[in-house]
C-alpha cells in the first residue's frame, strides 16, 4: 500500500506488525463504535418522530373515528362542533394551488432544464425562484394580503389563499421536477433528438413522461407540506368557515363551497384560531382531533406519493 | 411537404420556448413585486415616519407605543434580531449531528432501509404544522426544560428545541442527497486502500460532500429563521437582548405575528412591524447569497 | 325526474322553514317586547337583502358569528360573512371602506393614525367585556389591590410575599403591545403611569396561549376576559370585589371595555338590520351572555373613548 498516506491522512504509517496490529485493531473498534452512534442517533430520530406521531394520534383517537365531528359545521361557543367545513377547505385550497402551482413549475422547469440559455436572465430567474423557497412563510402571507387581498380587492378568499399557497409550492415543485428531468438518462434525450424531435418534442413525449414518477412523487409531498400550512393563510383564505350548502351552485354565494371568494378557513388555520380565542368548552379535544385529522391526511398523502410513483413507474417500464 | 413540416416544428419548437419562459418570468415577476410591495412598506418607517436606521438596527428598546425622547416611537429592533439569530444557531447545532449522522446511517451503513423506511418517516414531519409542534412546545418541551434549568422554561433553549424537530426533516433529506451524491468511485478508492467503513466516511465522504453539507445546513438555518407561530408560543415574546438561553427573549417573526393583526395599516407601528418583515427578506436573502458562495468555492474547489 | 322532486321537495321545504321564521319573528316582536331594535329589525327583515361583511377583532369574532348565522336563517336575502384578522385591520378596513362591518376590541380613535377619521364611522357598542387578573393556582394571594396590581405589571412588585403571599418570584406574561386587552387593562390599572423601559416581562397575543402559559407555569400572573376563566388557574379578586358581571355593570369592578362593531356613517339596509338585531334582545339577552360578554343595556354606567365614567 504505498500511496496510503495520501489517499488517507487520517491513517498512521504502517511501519512494524505490532504496532501495525495494534492499529488495525484500534480503528476496527472506531468503526464499530462509529457504526453504533449512527445507529443509536438513527434510533432516537425513529424515537422520537414515532413520539410525536403519536402523541398527535392518540390524543385526537376520540375524534378520529367520530362521524359526525368529520362533517358538522364548527360551533362558536358550545361543545360538539365539527370541523367539516375546514376539511373541505383544506382538499379544495390543496386542489386549486395544485391546478395553479403544478403547471407554472413544470413549465418553469422545462424551461430551467432544457432551454435555459446561459445568460444574466436565466440566472437571475434562478435567483428568484430561490429567493421564493427561502421566504419565511409569514412573509408570504403579509404580502398576500397585502397584494391579492387589498390591492387586488379579492379579500381573504379562498382564490388569495391558493395563490400564496401557490408562491410557497412553485419553488419546491420546480426543483423536484427540474431534478427529475434532469435524473432521466442522457441517452433517452439523445434518442429522442437522433429520431429527428425537435427538443420540445423530446421533453414531451420522452422526458417528462419518463420523469413522471418522481414528478408524481414529489407532486404529492409537497401536499403535505400546503396542507398544515398555516401562517400564510391566516392574512390570505381568512379564519372563517361559512357553513356550505354543497346544493348551492352559485358561484358568487359565500355559502357554494365551489365560490373562490368565499373566506376558507383550513383545518391547520382551525387549530391555531381554537388556541387562540376560542371559548368552546371542549377546545382541547377539537384542537387534538383537528390535528390527528391532519396527520392522517398527510400520512395517506406520503403512502400515495410512494404508491402512485412506483405504480407510474410499473406501468412505463410495462409498456 | 417536408418544409412545411419543419416549418410547424420550429413553430411548435417557438411555442414551447414561449410558454415555459413565460413560466419563468411570471415566477421572477411574483418575486420582484413581493420584494418592492414588502419594501416600500417596510422602508416607510424611515422615509415617511423619519425614524433612523440605526435607531431601528441597534436601538434595544422595543415599545412603539410609547415616544423615546426625540419623540419618535421607540422600535428598537435589536433584541428580537439577536433572538432569531441566537434560537436559529442552536436549532441547528442541535440538529446538524443528527441530521448529518441520519444522512451516513441511510446511505453508507443501511440503504435499504434508510431510503425506504427511514427517510419518508422523517419527511412525515415537514407536513405536521407548526401550530401542533407549538402546542407539543408549550405543554411538553417548555415544562421539561422549568424542571432542570429553573425559570419560567420559556425561551431561546426552548424555541431552539422545537426548531430543531422542525427543521430536522430538512436538514436530513438535503444531507442524504448530498451524502448520496459522493460517486461511488472515491469510496471504492479508499476501501481498495484498506480503510474501514469509518475512515472512508470521515475522510473521504465528508471532506467531499462538505459544500452540498453546508448548503443543506443553511437551508434549514433559512427555514428555522423564518419559522413563526411555533417559536412564538415558546419563547416568551419578551423583547429584550437575550442574556441567557433559558430566559424569555423574541424574535423577528414572533413579534410580527402577535402585532400585525392589531395595528391599523398606515400607523408607524404598523410600519415598524413592516420593517421587522423587511428585515427577514433581507435575511433570507443574504442566506441565499451564502448558498451561492459555498456553490461557487465549491466550483473552484473541484477544477 | 327523482332528482327534479327531490330539488322541488327542497325549495318548498326551505320555502315553508322560512316562512315560519318570518312569522316567528315577527310574533315575537309584536307580542314580547317593546324594543325598538327588535321591532325594527322584524319588520325590515321581509325586504332585507345584500352582502355584509364585518372583519376585525378575533375576539369578538364568535359571538358576531353566531349571531349572523341566526340572523341569516331569518333573513334568507342577505349574507353575512364574519372574517377575525384583528381590531387594526377591523378599524383599517372599515375606514377605508372595504368592509361594511369593523369589529374592534377599542374605540377606533385608539388606533387611527387621523383620529379626525373616526367621526366618519358609525360606534355600536355591541357588549362589555369584563376582564382580570388571572394567576396560577400555586399562588397563595386570592385578593389583590389595584395599586398592588400596578405594582407588578410596572416591575416594582417582584416577589408574591410582598403582596401577603407565599415566596416566590412572580412571573409576568403581559399582552401583546397594541392588543385591545392590553390597552384596556393598562387605561384602567396603571391609569397612566408608564411602565419603565427595563422592564419587560414576556408577551403574548392570544387569550388562549395566556391561558395554557398562566395554568403551566409556577406563579404566573396574567389578565383575560371573563369568558376565557376556566379551572386551570385562580381568577384574583380585586381590592376585595369578585370578578362577575354584576359588578361591572355598576362599575365596582372597572377593568372592562366594549366591544364596537363599526359601521360607515350611513350604513346600507342590511347592515343596519343586522346591527339591529345585534342589539336587540336576541342577541344581547341570550348569545352575549353564552359567549361571557356582558349585554350594553345591564350597563349602569357609559364609558367615553377618554375613559370618562358616567352614571347611566
Amino acid at each position: 500500500m504505498p500511496d496510503q498516506r495520501t489517499a488517507s491522512p487520517a491513517q498512521a504509517p504502517t511501519l512494524d506488525p505490532g504496532a501495525a496490529a495494534v492499529h488495525v485493531r484500534r480503528i476496527a473498534r472506531q468503526d464499530r463504535l462509529a457504526t453504533g452512534i449512527l445507529t443509536i442517533i438513527v434510533a432516537l430520530v425513529l424515537v422520537l418522530l414515532a413520539a410525536i406521531v403519536g402523541y398527535i394520534l392518540v390524543n385526537g383517537a376520540g375524534k378520529l373515528f367520530d362521524l359526525s365531528f368529520l362533517t358538522s359545521k364548527p360551533e362558536q361557543f358550545r361543545a360538539g362542533g365539527g370541523i367539516g367545513p375546514e376539511l373541505f377547505n383544506s382538499f379544495y385550497l390543496l386542489l386549486l394551488t395544485l391546478l395553479i402551482s403544478v403547471p407554472i413549475s413544470l413549465g418553469a422547469a422545462i424551461f430551467l432544464a432544457e432551454y435555459a440559455p446561459d445568460n444574466v436572465v436565466t440566472v437571475a430567474a434562478k435567483t428568484a425562484i430561490e429567493t421564493l423557497s427561502s421566504l419565511p412563510s409569514i412573509v408570504v402571507g403579509l404580502f398576500g394580503f397585502l397584494f391579492f387581498v387589498l390591492q387586488m380587492g379579492w379579500g381573504f378568499s379562498i382564490l388569495s389563499g391558493a395563490l400564496a399557497l401557490t408562491m410557497f409550492n412553485i419553488p419546491i415543485l420546480e426543483r423536484t421536477i427540474q431534478q427529475a428531468l434532469e435524473d432521466v438518462p442522457r441517452t433517452q434525450r439523445d434518442a429522442g433528438l437522433a429520431l429527428g424531435l425537435t427538443k420540445w418534442e423530446t421533453t414531451i413525449h420522452v422526458l417528462v413522461p419518463a420523469a413522471m414518477p418522481a414528478i408524481v412523487t414529489g407532486v404529492v409531498l409537497s401536499a403535505g407540506r400546503v396542507f398544515g400550512e398555516a401562517a400564510a393563510l391566516i392574512y390570505t383564505a381568512g379564519q372563517s368557515a361559512p357553513a356550505l350548502d354543497f346544493g348551492c351552485l352559485d358561484l358568487t354565494s359565500p355559502t357554494c363551497p365551489w365560490n373562490l371568494f368565499r373566506p376558507a378557513e383550513t383545518l391547520a388555520v382551525h387549530i391555531w384560531k381554537i388556541n387562540s380565542e376560542g371559548v368552546v368548552p371542549d377546545l382541547s379535544a377539537v384542537s387534538n382531533g383537528t390535528a390527528a385529522v391532519l396527520m392522517v391526511c398527510i400520512l395517506v398523502f406520503n403512502l400515495v406519493a410512494r404508491g402512485a410513483g412506483k405504480a407510474i413507474a410499473r406501468r412505463l417500464t410495462a409498456e | 411537404m417536408s418544409s412545411k413540416q419543419a416549418m410547424s416544428k420550429r413553430r411548435l419548437e417557438r411555442c414551447g420556448l414561449t410558454v415555459t419562459g413565460a413560466c419563468v418570468t411570471l415566477v421572477a415577476v411574483l418575486v420582484v413585486t413581493l420584494i418592492v410591495m414588502v419594501a416600500s412598506h417596510g422602508l416607510a418607517t424611515f422615509t415617511a415616519d423619519g425614524i433612523p436606521l440605526g435607531d431601528f438596527l441597534l436601538g434595544t428598546t422595543w415599545n412603539p407605543h410609547q415616544a423615546d425622547a426625540a419623540g419618535n416611537p421607540t422600535v428598537g429592533a435589536l433584541p428580537m434580531i439577536c433572538g432569531s439569530f441566537a434560537v436559529t444557531l442552536l436549532a441547528t447545532a442541535f440538529a446538524l449531528p443528527i441530521a448529518v449522522g441520519s444522512a451516513i446511517f441511510v446511505v453508507e451503513v443501511a440503504p435499504g432501509f434508510g431510503r425506504r423506511v427511514f427517510q419518508p418517516l422523517v419527511e412525515l414531519l415537514v407536513g405536521i404544522p407548526s401550530v401542533v409542534f407549538g402546542l407539543i412546545g408549550l405543554t411538553v418541551v417548555v415544562a421539561w426544560t422549568r424542571g432542570w434549568a429553573g425559570g419560567t422554561g420559556y425561551g431561546i433553549f426552548s424555541g431552539a428545541v422545537v426548531l430543531a424537530v422542525m427543521v430536522l426533516p430538512t436538514i436530513t433529506s438535503l444531507s442524504i442527497d448530498a451524502v448520496a451524491a459522493v460517486p461511488m468511485s472515491y469510496r471504492e478508492g479508499s476501501y481498495a486502500l484498506g480503510c474501514t467503513r469509518w475512515q472512508t466516511i470521515w475522510n473521504v465522504v465528508l471532506r467531499s460532500a462538505r459544500p452540498s453539507l453546508m448548503t443543506a445546513t443553511i437551508l434549514g438555518m433559512t427555514r428555522a429563521f423564518g419559522e413563526s407561530l411555533a417559536v412564538q408560543m415558546v419563547i416568551g415574546n419578551s423583547a429584550q437582548v437575550p442574556g441567557s438561553l433559558f430566559t424569555p427573549a423574541s424574535t423577528l417573526t414572533s413579534i410580527l405575528t402577535m402585532g400585525m393583526g392589531n395595528e391599523a395599516m398606515g400607523t408607524v407601528y404598523s410600519d415598524a412591524l413592516w420593517s421587522l418583515a423587511l428585515l427577514l427578506l433581507g435575511m433570507s436573502l443574504v442566506f441565499i447569497l451564502i448558498i451561492h458562495l459555498i456553490g461557487s468555492k465549491g466550483v473552484k474547489a473541484h477544477a | 325526474m327523482h332528482n327534479d322532486m327531490s330539488r322541488r321537495q327542497f325549495l318548498g321545504l326551505a320555502g315553508g322553514l322560512a316562512a315560519v321564521c318570518g312569522l316567528g319573528l315577527v310574533g315575537c316582536g309584536g307580542s314580547g317586547s317593546s324594543s325598538a331594535a327588535t321591532t325594527a329589525a322584524a319588520s325590515t327583515s321581509a325586504a332585507l337583502s345584500g352582502s355584509v361583511t364585518a372583519v376585525g377583532s378575533t375576539a369578538l369574532q364568535p359571538l358576531v358569528e353566531a349571531a349572523a348565522e341566526q340572523f341569516m336563517a331569518d333573513n334568507s336575502g342577505v349574507q353575512i360573512t364574519v372574517q377575525g384578522g384583528g381590531s387594526g385591520q377591523g378599524i383599517t378596513q372599515i375606514s377605508q371602506g372595504a368592509v361594511q362591518i369593523g369589529d374592534s376590541d377599542v374605540f377606533a380613535e385608539e388606533k387611527l393614525q387621523d383620529k379626525s377619521d373616526a367621526s366618519k364611522l358609525t360606534d355600536n357598542k355591541v357588549a362589555v367585556v369584563g376582564m382580570g387578573p388571572v394567576v396560577n393556582k400555586d399562588v397563595t394571594v386570592d385578593d389583590i389591590a389595584l395599586e398592588d396590581l400596578k405594582g407588578i405589571f410596572c416591575g416594582t412588585i417582584t416577589n408574591w410575599n410582598q403582596v401577603g403571599g407565599a415566596d416566590e418570584a412572580i412571573t409576568v406574561i403581559n399582552r401583546a403591545s397594541g392588543s385591545g386587552t392590553r390597552a384596556t387593562f393598562e387605561s384602567n390599572v396603571l391609569k397612566g403611569t408608564t411602565v419603565p423601559d427595563t422592564f419587560k416581562p414576556q408577551e403574548q397575543d392570544s387569550s388562549g396561549t395566556v391561558a395554557k402559559m398562566v395554568a403551566e407555569t409556577p406563579g404566573a400572573i396574567s389578565y383575560l376576559a371573563f369568558s376565557y376563566y376556566a379551572d386551570t388557574f385562580k381568577a384574583l379578586k380585586v381590592g376585595g370585589v369578585e370578578a362577575k358581571a354584576a359588578s361591572v355593570e355598576d362599575n365596582t369592578w372597572t377593568i372592562w371595555a366594549y366591544e364596537h362593531m363599526y359601521t360607515a356613517a350611513s350604513p346600507d339596509a342590511a347592515t343596519q338590520g343586522f346591527i339591529d338585531y345585534m342589539m336587540g334582545d336576541e342577541v344581547q339577552g341570550s348569545l352575549v351572555e353564552q359567549n361571557g360578554y356582558i349585554p350594553v343595556s345591564g350597563m349602569k354606567v357609559s364609558r367615553d373613548a377618554d375613559g370618562n365614567v358616567t352614571t347611566n
